[in-house]
C-alpha cells in the first residue's frame, strides 16, 4: 500500500460497503403513518417543529406501506386491527423495521388485565425491532427509540437478510 | 350502413352503450386523513360517492368493562385515554358522575382549577383539530403553527401534574396537586400571547381562498338532521343551533363567568357546512382564553392555596344508586352513566362519547358528495376514534 | 320542565305506557336521576310522542345503554325455608335531551333475563338510535326488533359472546393470536 499513501487529496475516503449502505439506510428511515391511538398524538408532536423528527431523516411520513421503511405501531392493537397490521407489514418492502411505541404496543399496556379485545403486545402479530416504554412515551423517548433503531441498522450486514444485530444492553445506542 | 359497420345510430349520431361500474374504495383504517382508525367503504361512481359505510371498533379498548373491574380512582387514567385530546375534560366528566353518585363536595379552588384545565385542554384540542384539518386539505403549515401553542399548553400541564398528554389529574373529590408557584402568571401570559397568535391562524387558514373553496357548501347539515342524529357540541353549533351545556345547563362555576357561544351563520356558504363547523372551533378558542382569564382571577381572589381535595374516605365505596352527568367536551356532550352497588367498583359504567354519535351521520351524509369532499367532511366533524370505540 | 311535569305530560299523551315512575326518594330503587319505566311494546309510541309533542320536544337521543342484572340466588339459611330465585332483568336505559326546551329525561325498558332479550327499535324515530342499538346488541346482547342493520359494531364481526354481560368469559385466543 506504500504507493497509495499520502498521494491523494483529503477528499478520498475508504470505507466498507456495509457502512455506506447502513449509513444511507439509517439516515432516511421513512415511517409509515400508523398512529392507532393516543401515542399517535405524541408521534405527531415529534413530527412537528418542537421536537422535529426531520433532522434524523425520518420526517417524511409516507401514507402507503409500499414506500415506507418503518412502521411505528403507535397505540393499542386490538384483535380487529391485528390482521390488518399483519397485512400492512407484509406490504412493506424489505428492509423494514418495526418500532413498538408505548405500553400498549409493547405488552398490552393498561388494558392488559381486563381488555378482552386488546392484543397483549404487537409482537404477537409482527416482529418488533425496538420497544419504547411509556404511556404515552415522551417525544424524547420516541427519538431515543429511533436512535436505538439507527444503531441497530448500523450493525447490520446488508448481504444477509435477517442478520439481526447483536443484542444491545437496555438503554439503546451502542 | 355507416362506415363503422354494424353500429347503432340515431339519425346521424352514433349511440354507444358505455357501461361503467361503480368503484368500491376502502378508506382506512390506515389512512392519513381519517383521524385514527376509521374505515369507510365507499362506493363511487367516478368521483361522486353513491354509498358509504363506516366501520368502527378498531380501537375498542373495553373501557366499560374495565370500569366495572377497577376502583373509581384506578379508573381515572382510563378516562384519559378515550378522548386522548381532551383528557382533562374526560377526567372531569367521570369524576363529576362519581361525585354526583356519592354526594361528594369539591372545594372551590379545585373547581376553578378544573375549569382552567378544561378550557386550556379545549384550546389544545381545537388547535390540533385546526392543524390536522389543514393537513387533510393539503395545507401543512397550520399544523406546525398550531403545535407551537399546543406545546406551550402541554408544558403548562406538565408543570401542574407531570404528564403531557394523559393527565389523570382530576380525582373524585378534587384534584391531585395544587398549582406550583408562578403557574397562574404563566397561564395569563399564555392567554395574552395566544390571542395575538390566533390572528395569525385566522389569516392563514380561515380566510384563505383555497380553504374557503374547499369547505364552503360542503357537507351541509341542516339543524333538523343534526338534532336527529344526536349531534352535540361544535358540530351542532355549526349547524346554527345555539346549545352549549356550559351556558344552558351550567356545571362547575360556568354560571359565574361570561363568555359567548359562537354559532354557525353561513358566513361563507350555507349554514351547517364544513366552514361553519371549523369557524365555530376557531371562535371557541378565543372564548376559552376569555374564560381561562376569568377563572384564574377568581381562583387567586377567592380561594386559598392548598384546599384542593374534599372530604373523601380512603377507599371510596358508593352506596347503590344511579347517576348521569353530561359535560361539554371539545367534541360535544360527554356523558357518564354510572350504576353503583355499594362496592368500591362501579356496577355499570356507560360512557356516551360524542364522537360516536357525531360519526353515525356519515352513512347518510356522504352519498352525493365527491370523494375529495369526504375527507373535508370527516375532518370537519373532528372525531377522535378513542372516543368512538372506547 | 321538571321531571314531575314531564312524566305527567307523558302520562297524559300516552296513557298506560308508563309502568312505573321512580323518584328521588324511592327507598327500593335509589337513584340520583328520576326516571320512568316504560313497557317494551309501547316504547316506539312513547319515543315518537317525546319527539313531536309541543311541550316535550326531545330532539336529541343522547344514549342507549344496557345494564345486566343476573338472577340472584340468595344463600340458604339454616332453619329457614328454601330461598327463592330472585329473577334478573336487562334494563335498556334511554337518556333524552331537548336542546329546544333545555330539559332532560331518562326512560327505562325492563326486559326478562333471557339469552336474547328483545326490545323494539326506535331507530325509525331517532336516527341516532341506529348505532347505539348496534352497540347495545354487540356488548350486551339485547336484540332490537325491526332494526335495519343489527350487527356488531365495536367488537370483531365474528366475536363470540357479549362482553358486558356479567357471565362473560374472556376468550383465550382469536384467529390464532393468543389472548392470555
Amino acid at each position: 500500500m506504500g504507493s497509495f499513501e499520502n498521494r491523494f487529496e483529503p477528499n478520498v475516503l475508504t470505507t466498507t460497503v456495509d457502512r455506506v449502505v447502513n449509513w444511507a439506510r439509517r439516515s432516511s428511515v421513512w415511517p409509515m403513518t400508523f398512529g392507532l391511538a393516543c401515542c399517535a398524538i405524541e408521534m405527531m408532536a415529534v413530527g412537528a417543529s418542537h421536537y422535529d423528527l426531520d433532522r434524523f431523516g425520518a420526517g417524511a411520513f409516507r401514507a402507503t406501506p409500499r414506500q415506507a421503511d418503518l412502521m411505528i405501531v403507535a397505540g393499542t392493537v386490538t384483535f380487529k386491527m391485528a390482521e390488518l397490521i399483519k397485512r400492512l407489514y407484509e406490504q412493506m418492502p424489505d428492509p423494514k423495521y418495526v418500532i413498538a411505541m408505548g405500553a400498549c404496543a409493547t405488552g398490552g399496556g393498561p388494558y392488559y388485565k381486563y381488555g378482552y379485545h386488546v392484543v397483549k403486545g404487537v409482537d404477537r402479530v409482527v416482529p418488533v425491532d425496538v420497544y419504547i416504554a411509556g404511556c404515552p412515551p415522551r417525544p424524547e423517548a420516541l427519538i431515543d427509540g429511533l436512535m436505538a433503531l439507527q444503531a441497530k441498522i448500523d450493525r447490520a450486514n446488508f448481504m444477509r437478510k435477517d442478520a439481526a444485530a447483536r443484542a444491545v444492553p437496555v438503554g439503546g445506542s451502542a | 350502413m355507416s362506415q363503422l359497420g354494424d353500429v347503432p345510430t340515431v339519425g346521424n349520431e352514433v349511440v354507444l352503450d358505455v357501461r361503467t361500474q361503480d368503484m368500491e374504495i376502502n378508506m382506512g383504517p390506515q389512512h392519513p386523513s381519517t383521524h385514527g382508525v376509521l374505515r369507510v367503504v365507499i362506493t363511487a361512481d367516478g368521483e361522486i360517492i353513491t354509498s358509504a359505510r363506516p366501520y368502527v371498533g378498531y380501537i375498542h379498548r373495553c373501557a366499560e368493562k374495565i370500569g366495572e373491574s377497577v376502583t373509581y380512582e384506578m379508573f381515572v387514567p382510563y378516562t384519559d385515554r378515550y378522548d386522548y385530546l381532551a383528557a382533562m375534560n374526560n377526567n372531569i366528566g367521570f369524576c363529576m358522575a362519581v361525585e354526583k353518585a356519592a354526594d361528594l363536595e369539591v372545594p372551590p379552588r379545585a373547581v376553578w382549577i378544573r375549569m382552567i384545565c378544561s378550557e386550556l385542554n379545549r384550546i389544545a384540542s381545537h388547535l390540533l383539530a385546526f392543524g390536522t384539518y389543514g393537513i387533510d386539505l393539503g395545507a401543512f403549515t397550520p399544523f406546525l403553527y398550531g403545535f407551537r401553542e399546543r406545546e406551550w399548553i402541554l408544558s403548562l400541564f406538565e408543570k401542574i401534574c407531570g404528564a403531557r398528554l394523559m393527565y389523570s389529574y382530576v380525582f373524585p373529590g378534587g384534584v391531585a396537586n395544587d398549582v406550583p408557584d408562578g403557574w397562574f402568571d404563566e397561564v395569563l401570559e399564555f392567554c395574552d400571547v395566544f390571542e395575538k397568535k390566533w390572528r395569525d391562524y385566522d389569516k392563514l387558514l380561515t380566510r384563505n381562498k383555497i380553504f374557503i373553496e374547499r369547505t364552503k357548501n360542503v357537507g351541509v347539515v341542516p339543524p333538523e338532521m343534526a338534532r336527529e342524529y344526536g349531534w352535540t357540541g361544535p358540530c351542532l353549533r355549526g349547524s346554527g343551533v345555539r346549545y352549549d351545556l356550559r351556558e344552558a345547563q351550567p356545571y362547575m362555576y360556568y354560571d359565574q363567568v361570561s363568555f359567548d357561544v359562537p354559532v354557525g351563520r353561513g358566513e361563507m356558504g350555507t349554514v351547517g357546512d364544513c366552514w361553519d363547523r371549523y369557524n365555530v372551533r376557531m371562535e371557541e378558542m378565543l372564548q376559552a382564553t376569555r374564560i381561562t382569564r376569568q377563572c384564574v382571577q377568581a381562583c387567586i381572589r377567592d380561594t386559598n392555596p392548598g384546599e384542593i381535595q374534599g372530604d373523601k374516605p380512603k377507599t371510596l365505596k358508593v352506596k347503590p344508586t344511579e347517576a348521569y352527568v353530561g359535560i361539554e367536551n371539545p367534541r360535544g356532550e360527554l356523558g357518564h352513566f354510572i350504576v353503583t352497588d355499594g362496592k368500591d367498583t362501579a356496577y355499570r359504567l356507560k360512557v356516551r362519547g360524542p364522537s360516536f354519535c357525531n360519526i353515525s351521520i356519515l352513512e347518510a351524509m356522504l352519498p352525493g358528495t365527491m370523494l375529495a369532499d369526504a375527507v373535508a367532511i370527516i375532518g370537519s366533524i373532528d372525531i377522535v376514534l378513542g372516543e368512538v370505540d372506547r | 320542565m321538571e321531571f314531575e311535569q314531564l312524566a305527567n305530560r307523558l302520562a297524559e299523551i300516552c296513557p298506560g305506557a308508563i309502568v312505573e315512575k321512580v323518584d328521588l326518594d324511592n327507598p327500593d330503587k335509589p337513584t340520583k336521576d328520576p326516571y320512568v319505566v316504560v313497557a317494551a311494546d309501547r316504547i316506539v309510541e312513547v319515543m315518537d310522542k317525546l319527539q313531536t309533542d309541543a311541550d316535550l320536544r326531545f330532539d336529541c337521543l343522547l344514549s342507549i345503554g344496557g345494564v345486566d342484572y343476573p338472577d340472584v340466588m340468595p344463600k340458604a339459611k339454616k332453619g329457614q325455608p328454601e330461598p327463592e330465585l330472585i329473577p334478573g332483568r336487562f334494563e335498556v336505559v334511554y337518556h333524552m335531551l331537548s336542546t329546544i326546551k333545555n330539559h332532560r329525561f331518562v326512560l327505562k325498558v325492563l326486559l326478562p333475563h333471557d339469552d336474547e332479550p328483545v326490545c323494539p327499535t326506535v331507530s325509525n324515530v331517532y336516527s341516532a338510535a341506529n348505532w347505539h342499538e348496534r352497540e347495545t346488541w354487540d356488548l350486551m346482547g339485547i336484540r332490537f326488533e325491526g332494526h335495519p342493520d343489527l350487527r356488531r359494531i365495536l367488537c370483531c364481526e365474528d366475536w363470540v359472546g357479549h362482553p358486558l354481560r356479567k357471565d362473560y368469559v374472556f376468550p383465550k385466543e382469536y384467529h390464532g393470536i393468543s389472548a392470555e
